[in-house]
């Protein structure tokens, strides 16, 4: 069963193949047997997996089911569930039981009637590129056990890869949703900065936040992202403006689509055998009628410094409210409010969420405000006008997801500069706010390699059809890692 | 440019971070190479550029003023660090 | 106080005015004064992990509304930003307020202080959210946290240091209540914190000096205690700089039961609040049209009133000050004049004198007053068709107070009905006249005091009821022979 689509899924249940809880106790038999290898879920759900699919398969009867209705799904672990632990990878909120439903937890269970298996291993406050900074330890990637599944949605990638849940929420704030699909041969979409509620969603850079989706194919991934999106009055950044079906146009055909390759983007810096499956990738798309350009956004090579003090500013000023005074960790040992403050957040945050709040706090104080956030709003905005250039002679942009294939263990781990360029080609889309996603374009040495899509904004329709199209012409995204 | 050890810990104060001692010096270095990274951004011309606030330009929603929310205290205190007759307590707070 | 030759003191003061908002400037959660702690400390205002805030219109509208009433520039475009500090009452380690772009600016506000006028300038007053409480005698050796008030709106109203004494900032202060309770963005209620003021002292050797460094005395809730802090904070300052010392540039906490001001022992001043616009916001727009909208939507002004009031109604510019303090009183005042037809000059007579008076001695506001508007119409409208006379009303007035009913119930029953009836009380006069016949001849001699015995026995034998004007005109006829 864990092989199957989600469309077929769909149609099993539909067809009373099997019930919403036989598939249910088969994911949760999974993870029982599979995950001590993985470590991708911190918290199983299976009372509230098993009531869910009990409700589902009554919906289901009742012939009230929608497409989604009694087919599992995985949370990061950045989504607040009520009545569930939602640690976000931290210490901090090691004991946080999440008294709220996240919009999109609203959204995908009680109105599309998924079932969730479990809360999902992460970088702790989503900061990292490789799973390593989670207090619940790394996850690994089933592809190779000795190395990270990438990161931040390090658990989301490997639970799908292996098969443990059928597909799974991520979300993106560099590239956590990209770079982690590409390390473990998943299809991942971040979509439009606005189109998927944040309300709910633990907050690392609020500009750049994005809920989205890994999964197993570019039409499992439409189907879940179709569910979670739409506007929520309880996002102020949410966006007023009804969804596309992204489902019905994954069939169009793609010739005389116009695809723009960046020249920064395949500068050098690339591992050889990315470039040449990335190269395979375009011929491929050529092949089925698309036409390439080089084109040339100039400000692209500023991404990561821009990002490094746009998300750090707003990482430092999100998790202020982290002080335990009113939930998360608060140390045994603290006498007075200052030691109250200063123990807890010492003790409760990780290396890499302290060096990020230090240096958002840095370039927010005084005296240093307008040399680096206010310059770095300011190259932003060049960002996404070379974006919003580009768009004017292509429909969509093609580049890399990474520069390499998943790195081992600890092999970044010491030297935050070289594990930040990890994000050297997903950043941009971030920034400027436009929907991207990875898909898996064939291996080198083994290991998944993928290639990314850039859309313009709201243009989530046609990137997905764009990567359907790829996926009916291309196997790669059918493999699947020995052992699971 | 870099930081000193001294400088990291004033950082910490403003962030209310405690920083093991030994930790000081490495983040010293780290945060310096990072910030020697992001001087990259000095070199690029913005003037007359304005700063990006949201990237599709929109501008605030506001809310009817409505009450919608109930009282919900026990459940958002249930796992709080420390409360006592529905206060959160801190340490004695001395203005 | 008076400063001392030489020296002039400078003086900026920001008020804290919180807005009558049903709910919480970001949250659904209601804003009722008085609730159990924490009960309206919704999942927004506790900063739970992952809530996002939403901006309350009504604030916005009550913000503009602040701003046309002070001839301010509202922003087309206003953003909020984050304020971070560390505090308990602070839920999110930062405070939504506004920084580089406030929603009002350059506006200003005209005082009068012992008949002199002066503008005082307004230069910002920008929105934010409320903090919470931090009680410290709850608990031993803790401090408790209640977050109810945590997240209720509020417009920060910034003067210019345009304020030279503790009368002016005292007149300003007043002129700035009454004016945001006349709008209706703020209850006015001090003893509960919806009006709270910082005062900014410095003082300097004359006009010409620079200015001095500051001292901010933060969150003095009574009009008289703004008076004794800043006479409190120049008196000091003086001395401080005249024994040789310097000034600090510091907060201070005002102390109501000695009047004296001390430095804060928490170290505010090091603060460093990392102001950057909240990205969980996004820029507000105020257009021309909303602004039209919201200014339609004003009641009259506290200064337009006044001006009216003595224009349409004739009254002294004091009259016409005192009767537009208060909204209610005016209201009050206006419901009489129509409602009684009578002058609108007895009118005012009988509102701030009789009617003021009473409610003074009983502690009463307007609104608790037992005599309604148009019942103290229906009285004066008595006097003026002549039913009864001023004197007699009087009496009536005190019975009404005394809840006896309206006025001319009470008339009825006591029979005070003014007698008109010019050959009544010249009978009444006759029997007078005959009965003292010295007086009379005295009179007649050229004692024309006792014009005065006559007036008072003709009133007595028609208990008070006759006309005074007849009763006087037939006497002075009948005396003269």
């Amino acid at each position: 069963m864990h092989t199957l689509s989600l469309n077929e899924l769909a149609a099993g249940l539909k067809a009373r193949k099997f019930s919403s809880r036989e598939l249910t106790q088969h994911y949760l038999g999974r993870i029982a047997e599979r995950d001590g290898a993985l470590n991708s879920y911190v918290t199983v759900t299976p009372e509230i997996a098993l009531a869910q699919a009990d409700a589902a398969d009554a919906r289901l009867a009742r012939g009230e089911a929608g497409l989604l209705t009694g087919i599992p799904l995985a949370q990061k672990d950045i989504f607040c569930t009520e009545g569930v632990r939602t640690a976000c990878g931290s210490k901090m909120l090691d004991k946080f039981i999440a008294p709220y439903d996240a919009t999109i937890v609203k959204k995908l269970h009680a109105e599309a009637g998924m079932v969730l298996l479990g809360k999902l291993n992460m970088d702790e406050f989503a900061m990292g590129s490789s799973n390593e900074t989670s207090w619940y330890g790394p996850v690994k990637n089933p592809w190779d056990l000795s190395r990270v599944p990438g990161g931040s949605s390090g658990g989301s990638v490997a639970c799908v890869a292996a098969g443990l849940a059928p597909v799974a929420t991520a979300t993106d704030t560099g590239g956590s949703i990209r770079q982690p699909a590409a390390f473990t041969n998943l299809t991942g979409i971040k979509p439009t900065y606005g189109r998927v509620s944040r309300y709910g969603m633990i907050a690392f850079a609020s500009s750049l936040d994005q809920a989205g989706v890994v999964a197993r194919s570019t039409e499992d991934a439409a189907l879940v992202l179709q569910a979670m999106s739409g506007f929520d009055a309880l996002d102020s950044t949410s966006i007023e403006r009804p969804v596309d079906d992204l489902v019905g146009g994954l069939g169009a055909s793609i010739k005389g689509l116009k695809i723009g390759l960046p020249k920064e983007y395949f500068a050098a810096g690339m591992a050889p055998g990315v470039r040449a499956r990335v190269e395979e990738a375009i011929a491929q798309l050529q092949a089925l009628g698309a036409e390439v350009r080089e084109i040339s956004l100039p400000n692209a090579p500023l991404s990561v410094p821009t990002y490094y003090v746009v998300a750090p500013a707003e990482a430092s000023s999100n998790l202020a409210r982290f002080d335990g005074v009113r939930y998360g960790h608060r140390s045994a040992e603290a006498r007075t409010l200052e030691e109250l403050y200063k123990k807890s957040r010492g003790e409760g945050f990780g290396a890499e969420v302290q060096r990020r709040i230090m240096i958002g706090t840095y370039v927010l104080s005084h005296g240093y405000y307008d040399a680096y956030y206010l310059q770095a709003q300011k190259v932003r905005k060049l960002i996404y006008e070379d974006f919003k250039r580009a768009y004017e002679t292509v429909d969509v942009i093609l580049a890399p997801t990474t520069t390499g294939t998943a790195f081992k263990f600890g092999e970044n781990s010491d030297d935050p500069v070289a594990m930040y360029l990890n994000d050297i080609y997903t950043i941009a889309a971030n920034l400027a706010g436009i929907p991207a996603m990875s898909l898996p374009c064939g291996f080198s040495e083994g290991l998944p390699v993928g290639f990314q899509l850039m859309g313009n904004y709201f243009d989530e329709g046609r990137l997905l059809n764009v990567a359907h199209q790829y996926q009916l012409a291309t196997d790669f995204h059918r493999a699947t890692p020995k052992g699971f | 440019m870099s930081l000193t050890p001294e400088q990291v810990q004033q950082v910490a104060h403003l962030a209310r971070l405690e920083l093991k001692a030994e930790m000081v010096p490495t983040y010293a270095q780290q945060l310096s190479n990072i910030l020697a990274m992001v001087d990259q951004l000095t070199a690029a011309n913005t003037q007359g550029v304005s700063p990006m606030a949201h990237p599709l330009g929109l501008t605030q929603r506001l809310r009817p003023d409505v009450v919608t929310e109930p009282n919900r205290r026990e459940a958002y205190q249930a796992h709080a660090p420390a409360v006592e007759d529905g206060l959160f307590l801190v340490p004695k707070v001395i203005e | 106080m008076t400063i001392p030759a030489g020296w002039e003191a400078v003086i900026g003061l920001e008020v804290h005015c919180q807005l009558l908002t049903k709910t919480k400037i970001f949250s659904g959660a209601s804003t009722t004064y008085g609730a159990e702690p924490n009960t309206q400390a919704d999942a927004v205002t506790l900063g739970l992990p992952g809530v996002l805030p939403v901006l309350n219109r009504e604030a916005v509208t009550f913000a503009v509304k602040f701003g046309l009433s002070v001839d301010a520039k509202i922003a087309e475009t206003c953003v909020f930003a984050r304020k971070h500090y560390f505090y308990p009452d602070l839920p999110k380690g930062y405070q939504i307020s506004q920084y580089e772009l406030p929603i009002v600016e350059h506006g200003h506000l005209d005082i009068e202080v012992d008949g002199v006028s002066k503008r005082i300038g307004i230069t910002r007053a920008h929105l934010e959210e409320d903090a919470g409480k931090s009680l410290h005698e709850a608990f031993h050796g803790a401090t408790g946290i209640d977050l109810n008030r945590a997240g209720t709106p509020l417009i920060e109203i910034v003067s210019e240091p345009d304020i030279r004494n503790s009368a002016e900032a005292v007149a300003y202060l007043k002129k700035l209540h009454q004016l945001v309770v006349a709008l209706g963005v703020c209850d006015g209620n001090m003893q509960e914190g919806s009006f709270r003021c910082d005062a900014n002292v410095s003082v300097r050797r004359g006009p010409d000096a620079p200015f001095g460094t500051r001292t901010e005395t933060k969150n003095i809730n009574s009009f008289r205690y703004v008076q004794q802090a800043i006479d409190y904070e120049i008196e000091r300052q003086i001395e401080v700089i005249e024994s040789g010392g310097k000034i600090n540039q510091e907060t201070r906490l005002f102390n109501p039961d000695t009047g004296e001001t001390r430095a804060m022992r928490s170290k505010e001043n090091a603060n460093d609040y990392r102001y950057f616009p909240d990205p969980d916001l996004l820029p507000v727009v105020v257009t021309e049209a909303d602004k039209e909208r919201i200014r339609a939507s004003m009641p009259e002004l506290p200064a337009a009133k006044k001006a009216r009031f003595e224009s349409q109604y004739g009254l002294s510019a004091y009259d016409a000050n005192l009767l537009t303090s208060e909204t209610a009183l005016a209201d009050y005042y206006e419901t009489v004049v129509k409602a009684s037809g009578a002058e609108a000059k007895t009118c005012a007579n009988w509102v701030t004198g009789d009617l003021l008076a009473s409610l003074n001695k009983s502690g009463k506001s307007i609104e608790e007053s037992p005599i309604s508007a148009t019942q103290l119409a229906g009285l004066v409208a008595r006097i003026a068709d002549k039913t009864i006379s001023g004197k007699i009303a009087k009496d009536v007035f005190e019975a009404m107070l005394a809840g006896e009913g309206d006025a001319d119930a009470i008339i009825k029953a006591k029979g005070l009905v003014q007698i008109t009836d010019e050959g009544a009380i010249a009978s009444a006069i006759d029997a007078i006249i005959a009965a003292n016949p010295q007086q009379l001849a005295d009179y007649r001699a050229g004692k024309d005091k006792l014009f005065g015995f006559f007036v008072g026995q003709a009133m007595k034998a028609t208990q008070g009821k006759a006309n005074p004007e007849a009763l006087n005109r037939i006497l002075k006829e009948k005396l003269a022979g």
